[in-house]
C-alpha cells in the first residue's frame, strides 16, 4: 500500500461506517476538486454505486463551468442528484461581514435541505489542512437541531471508534477527507483520472485554487495547465489555499462563527 | 550535498503528537519548529502578530494552533489540532494536544492517531500531574516511540544537574509503566536551542536535536505478519453480488482462503476480492486495506463478526478484563451496563468487578467501589453472548475497545484475558449426524423406585471453603437414608476421566465442562450427583446448568480468601503465595461467585454440621418426593 492507498482506505472505512450507522444520509457535492474525489471514493466504497443522494446547495452564483460540470457528471456518474436553493441574503445574520454573509446563505440553504429531506447525516469533503478551524474537526461531528457545532465539547474519537449514536433532532456531519491535504487531492485526482472543473487550470496566466461563489472567489497568478504542474506549484508555494476566499479573513473569528453556525 | 527536499511521491509521512502539562510550552515548541524549518504558511506570522497586538500582548506562538477565538482569549488550548510540516527527510503531521485536565478527551482524540509522541516537561516546574497521566495514556493508546523534551532550560540556567534530575525521576516513573523513552532532550523552545540547531549553551548535551529525534522515528508498520482479522463492517447487495466489506486490521488474505467467522464459527471460502475502477481484480489483500470479498457459500453474516483463518482465530469469551481510561461524567460502578465497541461489534456489557484503580500520581493501586472521571482502572466486563477478541498486548487492533453510554463514548481500553479461558473449544461442536437414542426406562419410573428425583448438587467456592467436606458428609447422610447418590470430587476425576487436562484456564474450563456432562448423566439416571469443584467461571457453571436441564442446583459454599487461607487443608495457598502454583484461584486467578445460587452455605459462620444440615434441608424440600416414609 502506498501513501495514497492508505488515505483512500481510511476514507472508504469512514464512508462505510456512515452508510451503516446513519439512517438518512446525503453527500454534499460542491462541484470542487475535493467533493469530486469524495464521490469517487464513495464509488470505490460501494463498488460503483453512490447509495445516497449527492446534494448541491446552490447559491445560484457559481461559475458557468461549474454548472456545466455538474449537469454532465450527475448523469455520467449515475448520481441520485438533488439540487437545493439558498435563501436570499436578507435572511442571513446582518451582523456578519459582507462576504461571510454571502457564505451564510449556504448554511441556511443546507439547514433547509436537511429539514426538508429529514437527513440525519451529511457527508462533507472538508480537510484539516485547508483552514485552522477545520483542523479541529472530528470524522463524525454531531450538530444541533439547527446545524450548530458545539466545538467546545466535541466527542472523543478513540482510535477509529466514532460516536454515531445521536439524540433525536440532531444530525451528524461526516468528514471522510479530513486527513487529506490539498496536494494529496491532486495526486489522487491524477492517479484515478478523476474529472475536474477546468477553472483549476491556468488560463491567461491565472487559475483558481479553491472554487466558491463567483463573486467572492479570486484567481491567482499561475502558469500551471496540467495536474503535475499544479502539484509542482503547490510543493513550492507557502501561500494558503484559501487566500482567494474573502470570507475567511474579514474579521478574526469570521470563519469560526460561520462554522459554529453550521457552515460546511 | 543536495539539500532539496525529496519529491513527495517518494516521501513518507509520520504522525506525531505533542503532549504535556498545561503551560509547559507545547505551542511555543510547535511554533518554533515551524518557523525554524521554514514551514510557516505565508502571512501566518503576521496574522499571529496582529492578533497579539489587538490583545495588547507579546508575540504568542500558541496562536498558530489555537484557532478558536475562545482559546486565544483564554490562553488555553481546548481542542486538538493538526498542522503539516516537512523536514529534509519527510513530511510530518504535528498533532497538538491540550494539556489542560478538562480537555483530556481531546488530548486522547489527538494522540490516538499518532505514531510517535513528544512529551514536554517544564525544566523549572518539573514533572506535574498531567506529565504522569499523559505518559500513562500514551502507553494505553499504544504509542511506543516517545521523546521527552525538557523545555525552558533558559529558566534554570541551562543546568545539566537539573536536566539529569528530571530525567532520573521521569525515567523511573515511565519505567513503572513499561515505557522506555527513546530520548531526553534539553531545549529552550523560545530561543530555538536544540530544536533545529544544536545549542551552544548546553555543551554538556551530546544527544540529537528535536528534529534529529523526529527523523529517527519510524512510521508504524502495518501488522501484515500477524493473524488475519477482518471485522465485518457491512454486507452489500447493490447488484447481483453479495459483498462482505470491512478493513483488514491485521494479517493478509488471498482468494481461495477458507475464512472462519467468529463468534458464529461459520466458515466459507473467499471466491473473489471485489474492487471498482482497478485494472484487474486483486488476488490478495493485507492489513490496512478496506476490502470487499465474495464467499463461495451464502452465509448469513452480520456486522461485528470477525473473519480470520481457521488456525489463529481470535479468542471467544463472554468475560474479559479491560484496563481502561474513564471519561464519563458519572463514575463507573459495579453493575452498570455500557455498550461495548470492539472493532465493528457493538454489544451490551456489564461491569462485574472493579479490580483496581490506579493513582496516576504515583502509580499506586487501590481497591475502589467506583472509577471517577479521568480514572484509570482494571475492570471485569461481562457480556451476554460470546465476543471475539484478542489479547491487547499481542494484537493492538483487535485487543482494544471503547465503551459508550447513551450518546457518548465514555472509555477506551485494552483487553487482558489473564486467568480467563478461551471458550471457543468449549462451544465448538465437532461431531455431526448424531441422534439421541430414547431410553426404555421412563424417568418417572426411576423417580418412583428411588423415592427422589435425579439431580445435580453443584458445589462451588474457593479452595478451602469446605466443599469436599460438606459434600462427603451429605453423601453419607443421604446414603443412610436410602438415596441414590455419588460425589464427583476434583482430585478423583482428574485421576481418570480428565487425566489429560492441566491447569491452564482452558483446561480448567474443559475439566468443568466434562464434569457437568457426567453429572447430568447421573441425574438422568435418577441419582443425586454431588460435585465439589472450585469451578471459578460463571460461564462454565452456566453450561453445566444447561446440560442438566431442570435438575441443576447451584450451591455456593462461601468463605472469604483469608478464612480459606487459614484453613489451607492441602497447603495449596502456601504454595501459591510462594509462586509455586501459577493461576491459583483467589490468589492469582479470578473467582466469579454465583449471582443467584439456589443455596448459599456461608462457612465463615456455619459449622460443618450446620452446613450439612442446611444442604439436607434443601434436598428434602426440593429433590425428595413428598413421601412420609422417606422423611426423618
Amino acid at each position: 500500500m502506498d501513501y495514497l492507498d492508505q488515505l483512500e482506505s481510511q476514507s472508504v472505512y469512514v464512508l462505510r461506517e456512515a452508510f451503516n450507522r446513519i439512517e438518512k444520509l446525503a453527500m454534499l457535492w460542491s462541484l470542487g476538486k475535493d467533493s469530486n474525489v469524495m464521490i469517487w471514493l464513495a464509488r470505490k466504497a460501494f463498488f460503483g454505486h453512490v447509495p445516497f443522494p449527492a446534494m448541491h446547495i446552490d447559491t445560484g452564483k457559481k461559475f458557468p463551468e461549474m454548472y456545466a460540470f455538474r449537469d454532465r457528471y450527475a448523469k455520467e456518474w449515475n448520481l441520485n442528484f438533488i439540487r437545493e436553493n439558498c435563501p436570499p441574503i436578507e435572511e442571513t445574520d446582518p451582523s456578519l461581514p459582507p462576504a461571510a454573509r454571502s457564505a451564510a446563505r449556504k448554511t441556511l440553504g443546507l439547514r433547509n435541505a436537511i429539514a426538508k429531506h429529514g437527513f440525519t447525516g451529511i457527508i462533507a469533503g472538508i480537510r484539516r489542512d485547508e483552514e485552522a478551524v477545520r483542523a479541529k474537526e472530528r470524522y463524525f461531528s454531531p450538530r444541533g437541531d439547527s446545524g450548530q457545532w458545539d466545538f467546545r465539547d466535541q466527542p472523543p474519537e478513540f482510535w477509529d471508534h466514532f460516536n454515531t449514536d445521536l439524540p433525536p433532532g440532531t444530525h451528524l456531519r461526516v468528514h471522510p477527507l479530513l486527513h487529506w491535504t490539498e496536494v494529496d487531492i491532486w495526486r489522487y485526482t491524477e492517479r484515478e483520472k478523476i474529472p475536474c472543473v477546468p477553472l483549476y487550470f491556468a488560463k491567461d496566466g491565472k487559475r483558481y485554487r479553491s472554487l466558491g461563489d463567483a463573486d467572492i472567489t479570486n484567481p491567482f497568478n499561475s502558469t500551471a495547465t496540467t495536474i503535475p504542474e499544479i502539484i509542482a506549484e503547490l510543493e513550492a508555494t507557502r501561500t494558503p489555499e484559501r487566500a482567494g476566499r474573502a470570507m475567511d479573513r474579514e474579521t478574526e473569528d469570521a470563519f469560526e462563527r460561520l462554522r459554529a453556525d453550521g457552515y460546511m | 550535498m543536495s539539500s532539496k527536499p525529496k519529491p513527495r511521491a517518494a516521501r513518507e509521512q509520520l504522525r506525531i503528537v505533542i503532549v504535556g502539562h498545561v503551560d509547559h510550552g507545547k505551542s511555543t515548541l510547535v511554533g518554533r519548529l515551524f518557523h525554524d524549518t521554514g514551514s510557516l504558511p505565508e502571512g501566518k506570522y503576521e496574522a499571529i502578530k496582529a492578533m497579539c497586538e489587538r490583545r495588547g500582548m507579546p508575540f504568542e506562538w500558541a496562536f498558530l494552533m489555537d484557532s478558536f477565538q475562545s482559546e486565544r482569549d483564554q490562553g488555553i488550548t481546548i481542542d486538538t489540532s493538526q498542522i503539516w510540516f516537512k523536514t529534509q527527510k519527510r513530511d510530518y503531521v504535528i498533532i497538538d494536544a491540550p494539556g489542560h485536565r478538562e480537555f483530556i478527551k481531546n488530548m486522547i482524540t489527538g494522540a490516538s492517531s499518532a505514531e510517535a509522541a513528544m512529551l514536554l516537561i517544564d525544566a523549572g516546574h518539573g514533572i506535574q500531574q498531567q506529565s504522569r497521566l499523559h505518559g500513562f495514556l500514551l502507553n494505553l493508546l499504544g504509542i511506543r516511540q516517545v521523546a521527552v523534551v525538557v523545555n525552558k532550560m533558559d529558566l534554570v540556567d541551562y543546568s545539566a544537574h537539573r536536566f539529569a534530575e528530571i530525567r532520573q525521576q521521569y525515567t523511573h516513573y515511565l519505567g513503572g509503566l513499561g515505557v522506555t523513552p527513546d530520548y531526553f532532550i534539553p531545549i529552550s523552545a523560545r530561543d530555538g536551542d536544540n530544536m533545529v540547531e544544536r545549542s551552544t549553551r548546553m555543551d554538556w548535551y551530546q544527544g540529537p536535536t528535536v528534529v534529529e529525534a523526529l527523523d529517527s522515528f519510524h512510521p508504524t508498520t502495518r501488522p501484515t505478519d500477524q493473524p488475519l482479522r477482518l471485522p465485518i463492517q457491512d454486507v452489500y447487495k447493490f447488484d447481483d453480488r453479495r459483498i462482505v466489506v470491512g478493513r483488514i486490521e491485521s494479517g493478509r488474505l488471498s482468494v481461495g482462503d477458507r475464512l472462519m467467522f467468529s463468534p458464529s464459527n461459520k466458515t466459507a471460502r473467499v471466491s473473489s476480492i471485489e474492487s471498482w475502477s482497478t485494472p484487474t481484480k486483486p488476488l490478495e489483500a493485507q492489513a490496512g486495506q478496506s476490502v470487499g470479498v465474495m464467499l463461495d457459500e451464502q452465509l448469513f453474516l452480520e456486522r461485528g463478526e470477525i473473519a480470520s483463518h481457521e488456525t489463529d482465530a481470535p479468542i471467544e469469551t463472554n468475560v474479559f478484563r479491560g484496563r481502561l481510561f474513564w471519561l464519563g461524567h458519572e463514575a463507573l460502578k459495579v453493575g452498570d451496563s455500557y455498550e461495548l465497541k470492539l472493532m465493528t461489534r457493538s454489544a451490551p456489557v456489564t461491569v462485574q468487578k472493579i479490580e483496581r484503580v490506579f493513582d496516576a500520581e504515583d502509580l499506586s493501586e487501590k481497591a475502589a467501589v467506583d472509577v471517577p472521571r479521568h480514572g484509570v482502572a482494571d475492570v471485569i466486563l461481562r457480556s451476554r453472548g460470546l465476543l471475539a477478541l484478542d489479547e491487547g498486548r499481542d494484537m493492538a487492533r483487535s485487543g482494544r475497545f471503547a465503551l459508550s453510554d447513551g450518546h457518548n463514548i465514555v472509555a477506551g481500553g485494552v483487553v487482558s484475558m489473564e486467568g480467563y479461558p478461551d471458550q471457543r473449544e468449549l462451544v465448538t461442536v465437532k461431531g455431526r449426524n448424531i441422534k439421541r437414542v430414547a431410553h426404555g426406562v421412563a424417568i418417572d419410573a426411576r423417580t418412583a423406585r428411588n423415592g427422589h428425583m435425579g439431580g445435580v448438587l453443584w458445589f462451588t467456592g474457593l479452595s478451602g471453603a469446605g466443599k469436599s467436606t460438606i459434600a462427603m458428609a451429605v453423601e453419607q447422610a443421604l446414603f443412610v437414608r436410602g438415596y441414590q447418590t455419588y460425589v464427583l470430587d476434583g482430585d478423583n476425576v482428574r485421576h481418570g476421566l480428565n487425566s489429560n487436562l492441566g491447569f491452564s484456564p482452558e483446561d480448567r474450563a474443559e475439566n468443568i465442562r466434562r464434569i457437568g456432562e457426567v453429572a447430568a448423566l447421573f441425574a438422568d439416571a435418577g441419582m443425586i450427583a454431588i460435585t465439589a469443584f472450585i469451578s471459578p467461571y460463571r460461564a462454565d457453571r452456566q453450561r453445566a446448568r444447561e446440560a442438566a436441564k431442570g435438575a441443576f442446583h447451584e450451591i455456593y459454599v462461601e468463605a472469604d480468601v483469608a478464612t480459606c487461607e487459614s484453613r489451607d487443608p492441602k497447603g495449596l495457598y502456601k504454595k501459591a503465595r510462594a509462586g509455586e502454583i501459577a493461576e491459583f484461584t483467589g490468589v492469582s486467578a479470578p473467582y466469579e461467585p454465583p449471582e443467584a445460587a439456589e443455596l448459599v452455605v456461608d462457612t465463615n459462620k456455619l459449622s460443618v454440621a450446620d452446613s450439612v444440615r442446611k444442604v439436607l434441608d434443601y434436598i428434602e424440600r426440593h429433590i425428595a418426593l413428598k413421601d412420609p416414609a422417606k422423611s426423618r
